[in-house]
């Protein structure tokens, strides 16, 4: 195969990976804050005001990991430099 | 596919591009500075002077501010806070919700925007610090609790930066670019449901943003209280 298939292929695999190895640790970490959360405010209910939005912020910094993943992977599909470069040099 | 704004030049004017994250990022600073003007337009100087329904809704919003700054903050005094954190979430709440006007891209949804935006975060949290503790102060905590930890600190405060940045933009881009998805794939419904979707995230990034960002100038401020107070003894 010529080098912009491999590209194509090895993107679009590499993007599809991404997604799924890097979904699963963010999704372990946050049913776990959750699962943590959830029996915080079933014991302290008069506290749930407080534990909800600290437990906010901590699920969006745990799902920014899986947000970088994505972003990854977006820009391997839509926006990948390398296809860019080949498609360029074989335009021009 | 289009994943920025970026690459959408409106016009070009020698090496100059005018592109739609600046159309859009001037719409939204126009109609805050001129929400705000409507406002406060007719305000009286008075305590107990009636307030029209626009004053009392901008009041409704920066007490809510205040009060959240307030408690992350831990004290009375947040208010040297409000305007920097207050204009961060008012600025990416609006872009985020003005998603449901047909024809608007989120600047939120581009790299630069949010890039700036944090950076404005990593310049602040120095300046609240020193403003605090003054520069020799704000310097030492680098230096605790050795002299070794010195690049660990370098390297957080740069990579939260770059999260800030990476969250917010992925959080906005990765919104607008599943509605675009699914308008290939499924038009009729499911795109709707995902643009609902899409104003609740973009809220609760724009908490998130502000809120990260007071957390990080309280935790600046705050190291210079206690430091001084642990070496006493």
């Amino acid at each position: 195969m010529e080098s912009s298939t491999w590209i194509g292929v090895i993107s679009v695999s590499a993007s599809a990976i991404c997604m799924a190895i890097g979904s699963i640790g963010p999704a372990l970490g946050e049913a776990r804050a959750l699962q943590q959360a959830l029996s915080a405010i079933a014991q302290q209910p008069d506290e749930a005001g407080t534990i909800s939005r600290t437990l906010f912020i901590g699920l969006a910094m745990i799902e920014s990991i899986a947000i970088y993943c994505l972003v990854v992977a977006i820009v391997l599909i839509f926006a990948n430099p390398f296809w860019n470069h080949v498609i360029a040099k074989t335009a021009g | 596919m289009e994943i920025t704004p970026d690459h959408l030049v409106l016009f070009r004017w020698g090496f100059v591009q005018f592109n739609a994250t600046i159309l859009y990022t001037w719409v939204v600073m126009i109609l805050l500075v001129a929400g705000a003007w409507v406002a406060t337009r007719k305000r009286k100087r008075t305590a107990n002077a009636p307030r029209s329904t626009w004053e009392g809704a901008m009041e409704g919003i920066v007490a809510l501010l205040r009060g959240q700054i307030r408690e992350i903050s831990g004290r009375e005094g947040g208010d040297e806070y409000l305007p920097f954190v207050g204009t961060l979430f008012l600025f990416i709440a609006l872009s985020n919700v003005l998603d449901v006007v047909p024809g608007w891209h989120a600047p939120t949804g581009s790299l630069s925007t949010t890039a700036a935006l944090a950076i404005c975060v990593a310049v602040g949290v120095p300046f609240f610090g020193i403003r605090k503790a003054g520069l020799k102060g704000y310097l030492h905590h680098y230096l605790n609790p050795t002299f070794f930890m010195l690049p660990f600190h370098l390297m957080s405060e740069i990579s939260r930066t770059v999260a800030l940045a990476v969250r917010l933009f992925g959080n906005i881009m990765s919104g607008a670019m599943i509605v675009a998805l699914l308008l290939a794939i499924a038009p009729l419904f499911l795109p709707v449901l995902m643009q609902v979707l899409g104003l609740l995230i973009g809220l609760i990034q724009a908490y998130i943003f502000a809120v990260l960002a007071m957390v990080y100038i309280a935790a600046a401020v705050r190291r210079e209280e206690e430091s001084p107070r642990e070496q006493q003894p």
